[in-house]
């Protein structure tokens, strides 16, 4: 038997799921006696047959994957309960295997998959496709580039009419129809006291509510920007309109586009706009989200 | 033999694996360490706080790199992507060495993220030769292969194990990464004798070596680098030593890692075992 054939038949067998009992299946889902397809590649020797030798492989590859997903997506655990998503994981394993070289992309696909199979989130797949966005935005801007962040003489004598300003790649816009920051913050156990500039601390009567009570989360829209400050993670909510200028400003559209659009069915009053704008892009600055070049 | 060109000449002594639990002690106390091993996936990142802290250990610390992912025994073709990444990895670290598994763990585009083991073949020892010969080729440094623990031997077999690794290092003209608690939990699992394993390897290719611990179960030995080195494990090393010289010397703790101290403790353990091979040498 040729290298290729024979891998391909171990990686068939090692990424078949496991029983409910978390042993490796008697008959494989080509309906394969799992005990013949061992045997007629694997020895087996005085203590285990060659089942139960390919059963380890089985079982490690299972349980490593499904603590990669535990690991990444503590929130979405908490939004389904853990048999809920057990099953979830599985089933996305099944369907979307590793593809890259790290663990760290595992769950680049969960978002579009819940979306395809909304059974396994049952009444929650909005809810839980919220949580995922964040959970993934929250991996991306851990570890995402960062490039030299703007300085004011970068902008002297520019023109709004056809000044484009970069987003720092690492910076995630997100708009989500349930408030699942303060799920997950009170799922990652993190002390919302310690919430400063970088974060907001929004919601003070929520702080020590359990996860329980909080995954029944009411829909409540919210805009996010999931960045980076002194290499920490943090989610820091913005206005409606400051999510239309930066993303506006991320799809490459020049600073007074990206402005003018971003007040369309606002509510707030045409007065109070410039003030706002100004203080917006203070903060922004002050953050470093913007960059000179890149994305 | 402390150095020789496939771990380019350098001399590093006892190094332990760079864990995330113990960056804090690192960093606020700089204990004395010889040298760090990390995992070059961990550090394939664009930029945030894995590559910060990295930068931070180089400032004081030699690092070498170890992969887990490279698959040098997959029958699938190289991914261009891991290596422009581990490329820029190797430039950053400035790692003497590269060390990664003689294994598989995809197919197919598809990974397992494990370490799975070979098929001792002629035609797997090629394949497998060529890609360590494509790698350091683009990377431009020594690499090394490690033998991995398994608990599966394949019908399709030739030849045993350690013929297998010398088939492939000659093949690749590439250096050795000998793992003597995977030599030893492999034995187990495989029921050969582990010195056998030990007095067969090429001595002069020989760059580094790892010890660790393992769990045991009633049929068979897992090798989960959770508890301190056992004597059976030692006794490998001495007999590596006593062949291969003053070889830079990794232990590794992956779960349930105790503090800095302890586990750096327990790699120092292996001084007296170099100390009486450079002894041996200078006679």
């Amino acid at each position: 038997m040729k290298l290729q054939a024979i891998q391909r038949r171990m990686a068939r067998a090692v990424m078949t799921p496991l029983t409910p009992a978390e042993r490796m299946r008697n008959v494989s889902p080509r309906g394969r006696s799992m005990h013949a397809e061992a045997s007629s590649f694997i020895k087996a020797n005085d203590r285990l047959t060659s089942f139960e030798r390919l059963e380890i492989y089985n079982r490690q590859y299972w349980f490593r994957m499904l603590s990669a997903m535990t690991d990444d997506f503590p929130g979405l655990r908490a939004v389904l309960g853990d048999r809920s998503f057990d099953a979830l994981s599985k089933a996305y394993l099944r369907d979307c295997p590793s593809t890259s070289f790290t663990l760290r992309n595992l769950g680049s696909k969960l978002e579009a998959w819940i979306r395809k199979h909304p059974r396994y989130a049952a009444t929650r797949q909005q809810l839980a496709i919220d949580m995922v966005r964040l959970e993934w935005a929250d991996i991306e801007a851990f570890d995402g580039e960062s490039l030299p962040p703007l300085q004011a003489e970068n902008l002297t004598n520019a023109n709004p009419a056809t000044l484009r300003l970069k987003l720092q790649p690492y910076a995630r816009l997100l708009d989500l129809r349930y408030p699942v920051d303060d799920l997950l913050l009170a799922v990652k156990g993190k002390n919302q006291d310690d919430a400063d500039f970088a974060s907001n601390a929004f919601s003070e009567k929520h702080r020590r509510k359990r996860v329980a009570a909080v995954a029944r989360l009411k829909p409540a829209p919210i805009f996010l920007v999931v960045h980076r400050a002194d290499y920490f993670v943090y989610f820091r909510r913005i206005e409606r309109e400051e999510f239309h200028i930066l993303s506006a400003l991320r799809a490459g559209k020049t600073l007074e586009r990206a402005i003018g659009g971003a007040f369309r069915g606002s509510t707030i009053p045409v007065e109070e706009r410039a003030g706002n704008v100004a203080q917006w892009f203070h903060s922004w600055s002050a953050l470093g989200w913007f960059c000179l070049s890149g994305n | 033999m402390p150095a020789n060109r496939f771990n380019n000449f350098t001399d590093y002594g006892i190094g332990i694996g760079l864990r995330a639990t113990h960056y804090d002690h690192i960093l606020t106390r700089k204990p004395v360490c010889d040298w760090f091993e990390i995992i070059s996936e961990n550090f394939m990142v664009d930029g945030g706080r894995p590559l910060e802290i990295l930068d931070r250990i180089l400032q004081q610390y030699r690092v070498v790199q170890h992969g887990v992912s490279m698959y040098f025994g997959s029958a699938d073709k190289i991914d261009r992507e891991h290596l422009r990444r581990l490329k820029a990895l190797v430039q950053r670290t400035n790692t003497p060495w590269l060390s990664d598994h003689l294994c598989w763990g995809s197919v197919d585009g598809r990974y397992t993220h494990d370490l799975l083991p070979m098929p001792y073949t002629f035609e797997a020892a090629k394949i497998t030769a060529q890609k360590i010969r494509e790698v350091r080729d683009y990377l431009e440094i020594p690499l090394v292969v490690e033998n991995v623990s398994s608990y599966a031997e394949f019908h399709v077999s030739e030849m045993t194990e350690w013929e297998f690794l010398n088939e492939v290092v000659e093949r690749a003209d590439c250096g050795i990464l000998l793992d003597v608690n995977n030599i030893y939990v492999s034995s187990q699992n495989h029921s050969f004798d582990p010195e056998v394993y030990v007095n067969s390897i090429p001595a002069d290719r020989v760059a580094q070596i790892h010890i660790a611990g393992h769990s045991k179960y009633r049929k068979y030995i897992l090798d989960t680098h959770d508890h301190p080195v056992i004597d059976p494990v030692w006794k490998l090393y001495d007999r590596a030593i006593q062949r291969a010289g003053h070889t830079a010397t990794l232990l590794e703790w992956d779960d349930h890692i105790p503090t800095f101290n302890e586990v750096h403790d327990e790699a120092l353990k292996a001084d007296k075992f170099l100390a009486s091979a450079s002894l041996a040498t200078a006679v």
